[in-house]
C-alpha cells in the first residue's frame, strides 16, 4: 500500500489536503503541533497519487508510493 | 585638435568617461540638459559589447541600475534635476542594499519643471541623501567637459570601492559647454578584472558559479527584527565616515586672500575668472573650491579660512552656505561667512560675480 | 519535531518509492504565510520548474513588496529586493548585465498590476528576456486586505467597505490579457492554484515560461490566481471554491500569446 507522511510541524491546518484526496482518507487528527495549528492523519487505503502533497501549500506532505501495484491510471 | 584633444560637450565627456572607466550598462529617460549622454550612450556602448536601455521613467531607469549594479556590474544612469528626484527610491534601496552605480546629474533650475538653465538647486538633494532614510551619496561636482571625463574614472572606482551610489553633480553650463578634452584613461583605471575583484564578496551571479555547495546570497535593505536595522545603520554610517578619506578640494589663491570666495561646479569656474580680475586690481581675494560636496572638505576649509572673510556663492537660494557654516562652527567667532545667490537658470559671467565680491571685501 | 519512529517513516521502505517531496530548490524551512495561502504552492512549483530544467545554480530572483516581500527566504537562489512595482526594471538591469543567468521576478497584484504598471508592461514590451511570476489575490495582503487593481467588482476589501464600484474605483485590470497583446511578451498564461488539475497545468506553464527565457524568446508571463483566505475571510477550502467560482468567471484561464513554435519556424525561414 502506497503512503503519506505528513511533516506534523510544518502544517498549519488548512485542511486543503483533506479537500484535495480523491479517496477521501485524510482527516484532521485532534492533535496540534508546537505552532498550535491541528495536524492530518490518514485512515484507509492511499493510492499514492500525490494530489494531497500538491495542493499543500506547506511541502508538508511527502507521499510514498507502493511499486507493486496500486499505481492510479 | 592637434594636442590630442578633441572638442566635445560635458555631456559627451561624460559618456566618453564611463565607457573607456569602464560602465557596461546605461539606464536613462530623456531630459534637458543631459540628452548628448544618452544619445552617445546608445551608440557607444553597443559597439563596445555593452547594454543602452531607455527606459519608460527615471523610476525604471534608477531600478534597472540597482539590477545591474548588485550584479557587480559597472553601469550608470544620468538625468537632470526633476528626474533625479524619481530615481531617489532606487538610489535609497541602493545605499540601503550596498549596491553601487553611478548617477550623473545635470541640474536644471527648479522646483517643479522650472527651466533648462543652469541651477545648482538640487546641492540638498545631492548631499543629503535626497530618499528616505539615512543615506548618502558620494557626491564629485566637475567644472570643466575635462573633469567631466576624467571624473567618471573616479566615481566608478568609488562606487565599487564603497558599494554606494555615486553622483556626478554638473549643470546645464557643464553639460552643455564644449571644450577640449584629453581623453586619457588615468594610469590607476580600474579593468573589469578590477571591478569584478571588488564586487566578489558580495555580486550576485547565480550560485553555481561560486562553485558547488555555494550558498545564496540576498542583497537587501529590510531589516526587521529589532536591533538588526539599527546595526546596519551604524554600519553604512561608518561607510560614510571612511568616505571622508577621499575628499577633494581645490584652493586657488588663498594664501593672502583677506576674503575667500566658496564656489563649486560651474560657478567655481566663473568665480575663478573673477577673482583673476580682481587680483589684476591689487585685491586680495582667493577661491576655495569643494570638488567632492559629499564627502564636504571641512577640514579644509576651516585651515584655509582661520580668521578670514568668505563669501559663499552658489546658483541657489542659499545650500551649500549652511555646509560652510556647520564647518566652519567652531570658529564662528573668528570667520564670517556672508553669501551671493546666483537664481537658478540665469547665466552669469565673470563681471556679474565681481561687484558682490568687493562689496564683500569692503565690509566690516 | 518528528519522533524516532516517524524519522524511519519519512524514508522509503522495502518495495516503495519516494514520489513526493520538497524540491533541492525550495528552502525547506516554514513559511511567513497563513494557513491555506497558495504562495506556498506557488514558491514549489517555481523551485520545482528551475530544477527540472537545471536553472537554478545560475537563477536570481527579483523579490517584490508586499506578503511575497520575503520570497527570497524560500529559493535557494541569488535575490534581489526589489522597489515597490519595480522589480521587471530590475530584472532588466540584472539580465543585461549578466546575460548568461537567468532572472524571474516574483510579484502579487499590487505590485505588478498597480504601483509597477509600467514597469511590467514596458520590460514586456521590450521582449526582456525575464520571467515574471504574477501571484493574483485580488486583495492586498500584506498591508490587510486593501483593494487590489484586480479586486473584483463588487467585493468588500478594508478600502472598499462597499464593494468595489467600476466607475470611480475600476474594474479588476486583466494582465494576461495585456500582456497577450504586447510584440515583445514570448509567453503569458493564466493559471490557478485551488485545485490539483490546476497546479499540474500552472507547472507546465512554468515550465514553458522559463523554457522561453533558455531560448530567448522575450518576456515570459504567469498569473496565478491565488487565494488569500485571512484577507478574505474565508476558511482555506472555502477559498479555494471562490477561485473556481467568482474569480476564474472574470480571470478566465488560459494561454494567452505563445510565440515558440513561430519563433522556431521564422529562424528556419530566416
Amino acid at each position: 500500500m502506497s503512503r503519506i507522511v505528513f511533516l506534523e510541524e510544518r502544517c498549519k491546518g488548512c485542511r486543503l489536503c483533506v479537500e484535495a484526496c480523491p479517496a477521501h482518507i485524510i482527516r484532521p487528527a485532534g492533535r496540534f503541533n508546537r505552532q498550535g495549528y491541528e495536524v492530518m492523519e490518514t485512515e484507509g487505503r492511499c493510492t499514492g497519487c500525490a494530489s494531497c502533497a500538491l495542493m499543500c501549500p506547506d511541502t508538508a506532505i511527502r507521499v510514498f508510493r507502493d511499486k507493486s501495484g496500486g499505481r492510479p491510471a | 585638435m592637434n594636442d590630442g584633444r578633441i572638442l566635445i560637450k560635458g555631456n559627451e565627456a561624460v559618456a566618453y568617461g564611463a565607457l573607456d572607466a569602464g560602465c557596461r550598462c546605461y539606464f536613462g529617460y530623456p531630459i534637458t540638459p543631459q540628452n548628448e549622454i544618452p544619445e552617445a550612450m546608445s551608440r557607444l556602448l553597443p559597439e563596445n559589447g555593452g547594454q543602452f536601455v531607455q527606459a519608460e521613467s527615471e523610476l525604471a531607469a534608477s531600478a534597472m541600475l540597482l539590477g545591474a549594479g548588485s550584479c557587480g556590474i559597472p553601469a550608470m544612469t544620468s538625468s537632470s534635476s526633476c528626474g533625479i528626484a524619481l530615481m531617489q527610491e532606487s538610489l535609497s534601496y541602493m545605499a540601503g542594499s550596498q549596491i553601487p552605480g553611478v548617477i550623473v546629474n545635470m541640474m536644471r533650475g527648479g522646483p517643479g519643471l522650472g527651466d533648462i538653465g543652469p541651477s545648482q538647486g538640487d546641492y540638498f538633494q545631492a548631499v543629503k541623501g535626497g530618499g528616505n532614510g539615512d543615506h548618502r551619496n558620494f557626491v564629485l561636482a566637475p567644472s570643466t567637459a575635462q573633469e567631466c571625463y576624467d571624473f567618471m574614472f573616479r566615481a566608478f572606482r568609488l562606487a565599487f570601492t564603497f558599494a554606494n551610489p555615486v553622483m556626478v553633480l554638473g549643470d546645464a553650463i557643464v553639460a552643455q559647454i564644449k571644450e577640449g578634452v584629453r581623453r586619457q584613461p588615468p594610469e590607476d583605471a580600474l579593468t573589469a578584472d578590477g571591478y569584478a575583484a571588488l564586487s566578489a564578496p558580495w555580486r550576485l551571479e547565480g550560485h553555481g558559479r561560486r562553485g558547488p555547495g555555494a550558498t545564496p546570497r540576498l542583497l537587501k535593505s529590510v531589516y526587521l527584527a529589532e536591533g538588526s536595522l539599527a546595526e546596519r545603520n551604524v554600519l553604512l554610517m561608518r561607510k560614510y565616515e571612511a568616505m571622508r578619506a577621499h575628499v577633494d578640494w581645490e584652493e586657488w589663491q588663498c594664501e593672502d586672500a583677506e576674503l575667500i570666495v566658496v564656489a563649486f561646479g560651474s560657478v567655481a569656474r566663473i568665480a575663478r575668472s573673477a577673482v583673476r580680475q580682481l587680483r589684476e586690481q591689487g585685491c586680495r581675494v582667493g577661491l576655495f573650491r569643494p570638488v567632492t560636496l559629499f564627502p564636504f572638505p571641512e577640514a579644509a576649509l576651516r585651515r584655509v579660512a582661520r580668521d578670514r572673510r568668505l563669501l559663499v556663492m552658489e546658483q541657489n537660494t542659499g545650500q551649500m552656505v549652511e555646509d560652510v557654516r556647520l564647518a566652519l562652527d567652531v570658529l564662528a567667532r573668528r570667520s564670517s561667512v556672508s553669501w551671493h545667490g546666483i537664481m537658478p537658470g540665469m547665466f552669469i559671467g565673470a563681471d556679474d560675480l565681481v561687484d558682490p565680491i568687493l562689496t564683500a571685501l569692503r565690509e566690516d | 519535531m518528528q519522533d524516532a519512529t516517524s524519522d524511519e517513516r519519512l524514508r522509503p521502505g522495502a518495495g516503495e518509492e519516494l514520489v513526493f517531496d520538497a524540491t533541492p530548490t525550495l528552502a525547506h524551512k516554514p513559511t511567513h504565510y497563513c494557513p491555506g495561502c497558495h504562495h506556498g504552492i506557488a514558491h514549489r512549483l517555481v523551485s520545482e520548474a528551475l530544477d527540472e530544467l537545471g536553472l537554478a545554480d545560475r537563477a536570481i530572483l527579483v523579490a517584490s513588496v508586499g506578503c511575497s516581500a520575503f520570497s527570497y527566504d524560500y529559493f535557494n537562489v541569488d535575490a534581489v529586493e526589489s522597489p515597490h512595482g519595480r522589480a521587471c526594471a530590475v530584472a532588466t538591469g540584472i539580465r543585461r548585465a549578466r546575460p548568461e543567468s537567468i532572472v524571474f521576478t516574483y510579484q502579487g497584484d499590487g505590485d505588478m498590476a498597480a504601483i509597477g504598471l509600467a514597469e511590467s508592461i514596458h520590460a514586456a514590451n521590450r521582449g526582456e528576456n525575464i520571467t515574471a511570476v504574477f501571484i493574483n489575490n485580488t486583495v492586498y495582503g500584506m498591508t490587510g486586505g486593501q483593494m487590489a487593481p484586480t479586486t473584483l467588482l463588487g467585493q468588500k476589501t478594508t478600502t472598499t467597505p462597499l464593494g468595489r464600484h467600476l466607475l470611480g474605483e475600476g474594474g479588476p485590470i486583466h494582465m494576461s490579457e495585456i500582456m497577450g497583446g504586447l510584440a515583445g511578451v514570448a509567453y503569458a498564461e493564466r493559471c490557478a492554484l485551488d485545485s490539483v488539475k490546476h497546479i499540474r497545468q500552472a507547472k507546465k506553464a512554468l515550465l514553458a515560461a522559463f523554457s522561453c527565457q533558455i531560448q530567448g524568446l522575450g518576456f515570459s508571463f504567469v498569473e496565478l490566481l491565488a487565494g488569500c483566505p485571512t484577507n478574505w475571510h474565508l476558511d482555506p477550502v472555502k477559498a479555494n471554491r471562490r477561485i473556481s467560482e467568482e474569480m476564474i468567471p472574470v480571470f478566465p484561464l488560459g494561454v494567452f500569446r505563445d510565440v515558440r513554435e513561430e519563433r522556431k519556424q521564422s529562424e528556419v525561414q530566416a
